[in-house]
């Protein structure tokens, strides 16, 4: 079937070029008939990509090893459920999904607005299908996925990356790469709409909910990779745990600016320039993410993938001319995007809204310059340096702190002009709350930090910001229709989806930013080497090192994993807390320059976290165990397997297998000294509740109000309209 | 067997493809953009009277604010309609 994929892959690509050519003539008047078809031609490129999906899918979920791509990231022995997710560990798999994601939402966009904006639509049909040329481009002439091997297909595959063996492999990069795909979305319509000279709210009516997408898969995709690293890979600290996430960061604060920016449009047909160069800005930053992933270019955990110079170029070549393109275009159609009205007073939402439009720039530009700072400095000094957490520190702290105080003001002013009156009477109990906040942290033995305190004083604003939105909204409803305030809440809710998803999202962020600050502030840290029976002391806990441990995983008769562990117990004040479990995982290499038992010590490695999360603090603990002291038994057992090829391969696999179970257990009866890090961090778990909050929020904000409600409230409004025409008119 | 599949994927997708070019061009009305853009800005003026309802009953509105306002965006939708009423 291999074949077959090829060729389908092959038919689209030579589609994706038909349409880009029949979506620019059909935009011309009177070729209607063209653009219909380059929209076809999305359709039938999305079937043909679905169709190459499936089969390689097929390939790995039955182990057709004449697939180079299942050869080299899958095995018999790989678990069915992490089959299904390796089709993405390799460079042309994870292509392939972005092709497909790319083709089923530009079939879902372009078949929404099928009857609407006639003259945007072809040319952001023809933008969506240049995406399509470009990654069926590379999935055919640089990263098949459906290479084959030459001669028979061999019986084993190397297997997954012990790395990506992780539930969140199923979702993290499907939800990172709909972000970036749903991303191209607006990117396009944007285009689009300059090049047709239609500047008005319809492209930004119809592709909001896309952003809001992005802006939602990307936070899912955030999310799922922080709790991963958390958890699998040792984290490294904020900012430190992978510089390809923080990129995934760069597109995800400029969609949060947009979406904030775009109801000023909608309302007050002011920030046009502003709401198209973040839409350009967002879609070439996730090309940029998407880019960062599969180029290797930046020391990363998903250095799992392999470096790709030529992958490299072409796609700078790609984000040059979206660049170049996206200036140029503004830049011609400047007397387009002028405003319509002026921000009437610095007391109005607009005008907050642009204030933390400008700080979520900022942001942008710091987490840009920090994740790219290794690349500039080299091209400038000819060495690699880093930025650190204490450099983004630096910015990202009084950043944040001003967009949690902005994030609570914008809401609770109206539209235009707010009133000084309403504007006390709105912020009294806000401020009351971050006085509050204040006073607890320091009665809590905090005080050491300024920025945390700080922060958790804006936090409290904006939740009380929030809080009070949420009782106000509910008592004016409860007064309306005469509901029980439960009901009320939940009606006012579902009527103003848009508007209180939005302020659950405010909530989820200042609990978020609660955790982080107070994760940062007050953490504590060792890295202790103890012998079997020590203790160590952190944040007020003792940590006891009581045993170490040995295991050996075996999956299908072959060894997949040795466990080297230790049992720990956590005591507070003399009385237990807590036993952990942690283990480093040592998973055995084809490398056949090692000897035959160096291969099963030497090959990949994985942490498992032992982990004691609670509301109030998280204790975390993660060994590394010395495996020195095993060297000379390990050297001493490959030179007698290797003199003693001549063994038949059953005798040789057992002798192997008693061998390694010999080490293990040597571990276990004589453990050298092993090397821990302890963390004692408070308030993690409001990092993930907020996270969560988030998600909640936006997914109410993107869910289409109930048609019923939407027929009322026209119905309602037109009739107060005609109403209000007709004595104007008498 | 792979053979026939890509033949038969590739006459799937010509097929599809083509078929809009086998009709002949439906002429438009050349109003029709003009019109989504006023719908789209009816739905958005709309949306701000609703808006600035739920500002007053909130607190965020004087009473004299709000009637202002919604008397000047009630105005402004009325305008919408009138060059939506133009177009038919």
């Amino acid at each position: 079937m291999a074949v077959v994929g090829r060729a389908c892959l092959i038919i689209a690509f030579v589609v994706s070029i038909y349409g880009v050519g029949a979506a620019i003539h059909g935009a011309r008047p009177g070729n209607r008939r063209f653009a219909e078809s380059a929209r076809r031609s999305v359709y039938a490129i999305a079937g043909l990509v679905t169709f190459s999906f499936a089969i390689l899918e097929g390939a790995f979920l039955t182990s057709n090893f004449s697939f180079v791509t299942v050869v080299t990231h899958s095995s018999t022995t790989t678990p069915f459920f992490y089959k299904a997710a390796a089709a993405w560990s390799s460079q042309e798999g994870s292509l392939l999904l972005w092709a497909f994601l790319l083709s089923v939402w530009s079939s879902v966009v372009l078949t929404i607005t099928r009857n609407r904006l006639r003259d945007v639509t072809p040319y952001a049909t023809a933008v969506l299908l240049g995406f399509a040329t470009f990654f069926l481009g590379l999935l055919v002439f640089t990263n098949s996925p459906f290479d084959t091997v030459a001669g028979p297909a061999p019986v084993e595959g190397s297997g997954l990356n012990p790395l990506l063996r992780h539930p969140s492999m199923m979702t993290h990069p499907i939800a990172l790469y709909s972000g970036y795909t749903l991303a191209a979305v607006p990117f396009a319509f944007a285009i689009g709409a300059l090049i047709a000279r239609r500047i008005d709210a319809e492209w930004i009516a119809a592709t909001r909910r896309f952003a809001l997408g992005s802006w939602l898969a990307l936070g899912i995709g955030l999310l799922l990779g922080a709790r991963w690293s958390y958890v699998e890979l040792g984290w490294g600290g904020y900012w430190a745990w992978d510089p390809v996430e923080n990129a995934a960061l760069l597109p995800w604060l400029t969609a949060t600016a947009l979406i904030h920016s775009i109801q000023i449009q909608e309302k007050r047909g002011m920030l046009k320039i502003w709401n198209v160069s973040l839409t350009l800005a967002t879609g070439t930053l996730a090309i940029v993410g998407t880019f960062l992933v599969r180029s290797g270019i930046l020391d990363s955990i998903h250095a799992f993938v392999e470096q790709g110079n030529e992958i490299a170029w072409l796609f700078t070549g790609l984000i040059c001319v979206m660049c170049a393109g996206s200036i140029a275009l503004v830049v011609s159609r400047r007397a387009l995007l002028a405003s319509e009205n002026r921000i009437e007073a610095l007391l109005s939402r607009e005008a907050v809204f642009l204030m933390n439009n400008l700080v979520l720039v900022a942001l942008t530009f710091v987490v840009f310059w920090g994740t790219f700072f290794p690349l500039i400095s080299e091209a400038l000094t000819g060495e690699k340096h880093a930025l650190g957490p204490p450099w983004f520190g630096k910015y990202i702290v009084p950043l944040t702190i001003i967009l949690a105080v902005l994030s609570g003001i914008g809401p609770v002013l109206s539209w235009r002009r707010a009133t000084g009156l309403n504007a006390r009477r709105n912020f009294a109990i806000p401020i009351l709350l971050a006085g509050a906040a204040v006073v607890v942290s320091l009665a809590l033995g905090g005080g050491r930090s300024l920025g945390a305190e700080l922060m958790f004083a804006a936090c409290a604003f904006l939740l009380g910001c929030v809080g009070q939105e949420f009782w106000r909204g509910t008592r004016a409803r409860r007064a309306m229709s005469g509901e029980a305030l439960p009901v009320a809440l939940v009606s006012l809710v579902r009527r103003n989806r848009r508007r209180y998803g939005g302020y659950l999202v405010h909530a989820g962020v200042a609990l978020l930013f609660v955790g982080i600050a107070a994760s940062s502030a007050f953490q504590h840290v060792i890295t202790p080497t103890l012998q079997v029976g020590q203790t160590a002391h952190v944040g007020g806990y003792a940590i006891h090192y009581d045993r170490p441990t040995g295991t050996i995983t075996t999956k299908g008769g072959r060894l997949e994993r040795i466990n080297l562990g230790s049992d720990l117990t956590v005591r507070q004040g003399g009385k237990v807390v807590t036993r952990l479990h942690t283990e480093r995982g040592y998973y055995p290499t084809d490398d056949s320059s090692l000897g035959v038992v160096s291969r099963y010590f030497e090959g990949e490695q994985t942490s498992e976290v032992g982990l004691k999360a609670g509301a109030r603090r998280d204790i975390w603990t993660v060994v590394s165990p010395d495996t020195d002291p095993l060297r000379p038994i390990i050297s001493q057992g490959d030179k007698v397997f290797g003199d003693a090829k001549n063994l038949p391969p059953s005798m040789g696999a057992a002798l192997l297998g008693q061998a390694i179970r010999g080490i293990v257990n040597r571990y276990e009866r004589n453990p050298p000294p092993a090397q821990f890090r302890f963390i004692v961090s408070p308030l993690v778990s409001w990092i993930w509740f907020g996270a969560l909050v988030i998600l909640f929020g936006g997914a109410i904000s993107i869910w289409p109000p109930p048609g019923g409600a939407t027929r009322r409230v026209r119905a309602r409004y037109l009739a107060r309209v005609g109403r209000e025409s007709a004595a104007t008119t008498s | 067997m792979e053979v026939i599949l890509i033949i038969l994927a590739l006459a799937v997708v010509v097929w599809v493809v083509s078929g809009p070019l086998r009709r002949a061009e439906r002429p438009e009305a050349a109003s029709a953009a003009r019109r989504a853009g006023l719908q789209a800005a009816k739905e958005a003026k709309y949306r701000e009277i609703r808006d600035a309802e739920l500002d007053w009953r909130t607190g965020k509105l004087s009473e004299r604010d709000y009637r202002e306002q919604d008397r000047r965006l009630r105005a402004e939708a009325v305008e919408i309609l009138r060059e939506l009423d133009e177009l038919d």
